[in-house]
């Protein structure tokens, strides 16, 4: 303020010491609260892994080769866990890999700027849905009408309908990332093809498509991961509350990593429960969070070599 | 080969390929098909809401108000999801206080003062990563941080588990978002503004204060609605934190609630859903009408602010 009176000064007008002053608070403060994503990464870290290690130190080596995940009594089998989460990770991602992807080429390539205003919604409305909404409706809807339709045996929760919820909530990561990749790709390149004589179907399958392919691949991976890591879809219609028996069966009720966690956590009122049932729950975690982590640095990868290219 | 046998004149050729009675039927097919993937997504939509509606209209259609305002009970006819409201209302309001501040004042750092820096790229690196962390490794997070390690801070009652930790929870899972979101709506602002202020001799911060926040209002804003929107829907770190899935009563004050046990709209659908009678399934789906429709005010709050008052520069 004292700046003003002086107008013709402009050595005072920076000089203030009140005003710099004011300037390197803020900039600590603002640093600070970027600061603070850092801490909190390194927190989930510490507080991951000092539980993982501690329940790796204590559990007896057997049971993590058992007949299945039973925490409570101390039966900690890590393949039931992993093949459920394949099962179901694989079951989502045949669902939201083509439909996505579909979606993806159509919005990018086909539909005019009038048909992706109305059709662009849907995939954010489905975007917005809570998963245990979703949940809801794999164990209500889809496992009666499409899972149990199919496969006349199949129980009301299985891991086919959990699946088939999770793929659903995937289709618009997917149809985002992949329709991202494909519009970033140069005009000039489709105006070339056209220019050779192909037509739209040929020029969005073998132009557009390879050239965007690092992206479409980067788009799979961080759908993976995010069906991986879905949790509220599988806990409540995948059933194995509790544990579950080793299974390959995605007619039958199973338990994936999520929903194991899900199930120590609802288990009892404690939770921290007999034996090392809260420490297995920071253990499957931490192999959560390893598994997503990779996925998620290999998909940056991909994505930074769409850009580089463009 | 066969047509070099018989070559045509330039003319007829480029004739023939325009006036061609061949219809690229493939390409219609292939069209089609491309359609169908965002038709089927949306009859997934339409089913979706139509049988939530069809279970869950009539338990609001015969107990209305009573649903709502009703604490969690055993008996289903009495059940309501007033706790459960109270809540998450609550939750939202920590992390309106937690991660609003902290992350705009991180996507203001990243975009207006931080240099490309090693550390500014590890930051950046670590901000993407952390948005790609599932829900609930947070969960895992807060039941050790702010459950176990702080529970003297979080509350005396029930150990940690109360609603301070689950709204410390949800606060650090949506900060990427909200760091990520505000980052963009300030990267829209141009140089020029920025420019401008400087000319006349204002300081990076007051520079900021004045112009680059003021025109970034908007998009900021449509930002930290829609991860409010997402912690409203979260259930999985609630779960883990040790939201209340039984039934409790409590008489604490509002300051009090706040380290108290608590309970929160989609954890009760959580539970309800979970119950094998028919009666819950439609408590449950009467529950989800509720939560989307506050989720659904929400995002057209963000929409009509976007609408409003985006700008094109």
């Amino acid at each position: 303020m004292q700046g003003r009176s002086d107008a013709g000064a402009t050595l005072t007008l920076s000089g203030d010491p009140g005003r710099q002053r004011k300037e390197r608070i803020v900039h600590a403060l603002f640093l600070a609260a970027a600061f603070v994503s850092v801490v909190i990464s390194a927190l989930i870290v510490i507080s991951l892994f000092r539980e993982a290690i501690a329940f790796l130190v204590q559990v007896d080596v057997g049971s993590l080769w058992a007949d299945g995940w039973f925490p409570r009594r101390g039966m900690y089998d890590i393949k039931t866990l992993v093949v459920g989460t394949l099962l179901v990770t694989g079951i989502g991602m045949l669902v939201a890999g083509p439909v996505g992807l579909g979606a993806a080429v159509y919005l990018s390539e086909y539909a005019s700027p009038r048909a992706r205003r109305v059709l662009k919604p849907i995939l954010e409305v489905l975007a917005g849905i809570p998963s245990v909404v979703m949940g809801f409706f794999a164990l209500t809807w889809i496992s009666p009408n499409l899972v149990q339709a199919l496969w006349s045996q199949a129980s009301l929760f299985n891991l086919a309908a959990a699946g088939i919820g999770v793929g659903v909530l995937t289709i618009p990561l997917v149809a985002t990332i992949a329709e991202d990749a494909m519009h970033s790709v140069p005009n000039a390149l489709r105006e070339a093809a056209y220019g050779l004589g192909s037509r739209k179907r040929t020029t969005s399958v073998r132009v557009v498509f390879p050239a965007a392919v690092s992206g479409i691949v980067a788009a799979f991976i961080v759908g993976t991961s995010r069906a991986i890591g879905e949790t509220m879809v599988v806990a409540i219609a995948a059933g194995g509350t509790g544990g579950s028996l080793f299974t390959v069966d995605i007619t039958g009720p199973g338990q994936t990593m999520t929903a194991a966690m899900m199930a120590i956590a609802t288990g009892s009122d404690q939770v921290k429960g007999a034996a090392l049932t809260y420490e297995s729950m920071f253990f499957v975690g931490a192999l959560l969070f390893v598994m997503t982590f990779t996925l998620n640095l290999v998909s940056e990868r991909f994505v930074r070599r769409v850009r580089r290219r463009y | 080969m066969a047509q070099l046998v018989e070559p045509l004149d330039a003319t007829t050729a480029v004739r023939q390929v325009l006036h061609g009675r061949r219809v690229d039927r493939a390409g219609a097919l292939f069209q089609l098909a491309l359609l169908l993937t965002l038709v089927l997504s949306f009859l997934v939509l339409i089913a979706l809401l139509s049988d939530v509606w069809m279970e869950g209209y009539p338990v609001l259609a015969e107990r209305g108000m009573d649903f709502i305002r009703s604490d969690l009970s055993s008996l289903p006819q009495e059940a309501g999801i007033w706790q459960g409201l109270v809540g998450s209302v609550q939750l939202m309001l920590i992390v309106s206080l937690i991660a609003f501040p902290l992350g705009i004042g991180a996507a203001v750092y990243m975009e207006e003062y931080a240099r490309d820096t090693r550390l500014t790229r590890f930051i950046n690196a670590n901000i993407r990563n952390l948005a790609g962390v599932p829900a609930v490794v947070y969960g895992l997070l807060g039941l050790a941080i702010f459950v176990k390690a702080l529970q003297q801070v979080t509350g005396p009652g029930d150990q940690g588990r109360t609603l301070l930790s689950g709204g410390l929870t949800l606060s650090f899972m949506v900060l990427p978002i909200v760091i990520i979101t505000a980052a963009e709506a300030l990267r829209a602002v141009p140089r020029s503004i920025r420019e401008a202020a400087y000319g006349v001799g204002a300081t990076r911060w007051e520079t900021i204060r004045s112009h680059v926040l003021p025109y970034a209002a908007p998009g900021v804003l449509t930002g930290t609605v829609l991860s409010l929107a997402r912690a409203l829907g979260e259930t999985a770190p609630l779960i883990l934190v040790g939201a209340v899935t039984g039934f409790f009563a409590s008489d604490a004050t509002f300051l009090e609630s706040f380290r108290d046990r608590f309970t929160a709209l989609p954890t009760i659908i959580f539970v309800w859903a979970k119950q094998p009678n028919a009666e819950f399934r439609a408590l449950t789906a009467a529950a989800i009408i509720v939560l989307m429709a506050v989720l659904l005010a929400m995002n057209s709050v963000a929409i009509l602010l976007r609408n409003r008052y985006e700008r094109r520069w």
